[in-house]
């Protein structure tokens, strides 16, 4: 049965080869950063076993991990990684022609029959894919499947996988961790009780018997707080508990279904504007080889300013109706 | 007043990010100061921050489509897209735009969000495309305008996931909601919440697809502009 931990494991052992690679280059930061990752990559079962089990050592490890990592970050810089030249690259366009789409289509194609009939596929009675984050699962095979038919249809020597992976890989650099450590941070957040003192702050300045006021107040606070999340999933419940379920709902009567609705989506309009959601605003900003950190954000910002005007405006007339 | 201490962690993220420093040892810290306002010990800090770190590395299979689109792109993936695109007829920067924004939205909403994504489509496919079909002005982009196009198109990803998958209603946003409420005493189906999440994703649509075509037609009269003052200074030498 495939597991998302077999998916960890390929991808340690994605790390663990290019800092290999970098290593042999001389390039010691990129190769200890790539190393550490690996590591916590591989680790990851065991330190999440031990902790339930009430071992905290290994999870210590991971954070002292965690710790060597920031400090090699800075230390990255994107290097001068030879790519296949022009020339070349353009002569194989020309002879491989749409070939060349259909490893890159398989990507969604596989992961997509995973999301949709993976549940139905039984081999001698076994599951072939765990439940559990069945589409990453399928994201994964998918993955390597793509791998070995770029590799056939390009004749690409099979290291190839290998050397060209890195050098994407170290085209991202730290910006590839960045997710993971604010998602990291908002688990801190959570655990230490930022989000509850966040939205007590947010209603110390709110007249709370103006139901326009407290959906302004809900709508920003989502918007603030995913902001500083990066997360409009993290901020929800706190504000939902803090403002949305004893101001909106339970004193001016708002339909919690609408509320709800509207109010994650006003949050998403705050995941548009903040460096916090590395993964949507950051990742690319390295994957696209742009000069400026803040270059995706300033393309999107005046599309989540409009959408926010439009949804406090939606929940203002519409939560308050049925 | 000690319940207002670990928003300390808040500001050190405002101000690590304000003055530019490396976001990452700017979040760690961030962790780590709020673990100590809060009153935790050296120990639970550690474990905290390396739980929290390992439960989410999910975040980073994405990584995973590197090698395949790696090859691919040593043999000239994104050549072929940008030569393809410019060859077809009629394909406009904007309506490149829209469609990949359509696309993105309705295969969200069918819960299929992890299928395109900055690694898997943004980079191999979609921004070649958008470049060679902002080049059908006539005139090569500017290093500055390939940048804006990129830029742009990272940008479509980003609000056709968003304003899609809220609307899905077997995982994510929508059972976070039903979960919230039904801890607070309220039971509602799934499909109520979903189908007020729709007014904003037609909302994104429209509004996106105004920025799209707005934009592609920045992009092309910029070079019309652009186009006869070069002359002149090829002509001055």
């Amino acid at each position: 049965m495939l597991r998302i931990e077999h998916a960890y494991w390929l991808l340690a052992l994605f790390l663990a080869g290019s800092a290999w690679l970098n290593l042999r280059e001389r390039r010691w930061w990129h190769a200890a950063f790539w190393a550490v990752l690996a590591v916590l990559f591989a680790g990851g079962d065991g330190v999440l076993a031990a902790s339930k089990a009430h071992n905290l050592v290994p999870a210590q490890l991971a954070g002292m991990g965690v710790l060597a990592l920031a400090v090699l970050a800075p230390r990255m810089h994107r290097g001068e990684l030879r790519e296949r030249e022009v020339a070349m690259r353009e002569a194989d366009a020309l002879r491989l022609g749409h070939q060349l789409f259909l490893p890159a289509i398989l990507i969604p194609l596989v992961t997509m029959a995973v999301a949709l009939f993976g549940a139905y596929a039984v081999f001698a009675g076994v599951r072939l894919f765990a439940p559990k984050q069945m589409t990453l699962t399928g994201l994964a095979l998918a993955c390597v499947v793509a791998l070995i038919a770029a590799l056939w249809v390009t004749r690409a020597k099979p290291r190839a996988g290998l050397t060209e992976g890195r050098r994407l890989l170290d085209t991202l650099g730290w910006a590839a961790l960045l997710p993971l450590t604010l998602a990291a941070l908002g688990g801190v957040f959570a655990a230490t009780g930022v989000g509850s003192a966040i939205a007590d702050l947010v209603r110390l300045g709110v007249p709370v018997n103006n139901a326009l006021a407290c959906v302004m107040a809900y709508g920003i606070g989502m918007v603030l707080f995913t902001v500083i999340m990066g997360n409009a999933f993290a901020a929800f419940p706190v504000l939902t508990a803090g403002i949305g379920l004893p101001l909106l709902i339970q004193l001016h009567g708002a339909n919690p279904a609408i509320l709800g609705a509207l109010g994650m989506v006003t949050g998403y309009c705050g995941t548009l504007f903040t460096p916090m959601a590395a993964n949507f605003n950051i990742v690319p900003v390295a994957l696209l080889e742009l000069p400026n950190q803040n270059d995706v954000i300033r393309a999107q910002w005046k599309t989540g300013a409009a959408l926010l005007i439009v949804n406090l405006a939606l929940m203002y007339f519409l939560a308050f109706r049925a | 007043m000690m319940h207002w201490l670990p928003l300390l962690g808040v500001l050190v993220v405002v101000v690590g990010f304000a003055l530019r420093f490396n976001p990452v040892p700017v979040v760690v810290a961030a962790g780590v100061v709020s673990g100590v306002a809060a009153g935790k010990s050296v120990g639970e800090i550690l474990a905290l921050l390396g739980n929290s770190f390992v439960s989410e590395r999910a975040l980073l299979l994405f990584a995973l489509t590197l090698p395949a689109i790696g090859v691919l792109e040593r043999a000239g993936l994104r050549e072929h897209a940008r030569n393809w695109i410019s060859r077809l007829q009629g394909f406009t920067l904007a309506r490149l735009l829209i469609s990949y924004l359509a696309i993105r939205q309705i295969l969200c909403m069918m819960g299929l969000t992890d299928i395109e994504g900055h690694a898997q489509t943004v980079r191999p496919l979609l921004a070649p495309m958008a470049e060679a079909a902002a080049e059908k002005r006539g005139a090569p982009l500017e290093q500055e305008e390939r940048n804006d196009v990129r830029a742009f198109c990272a940008a479509t990803d980003n609000v056709g996931r968003f304003f899609g998958e809220d609307v899905f209603i077997a995982l994510g946003a929508v059972l976070l909601i039903q979960g919230f409420y039904a801890q607070h005493g309220i039971q509602l189906q799934p499909l109520q919440i979903a189908l007020w999440a729709l007014p904003t994703a037609i909302a994104a649509f429209v509004i996106h697809g105004i920025r799209s075509v707005l934009f592609a037609r920045r992009i092309a009269s910029t070079a019309r502009s652009a186009r006869p003052a070069t002359v002149e200074h090829d002509a001055a030498h």
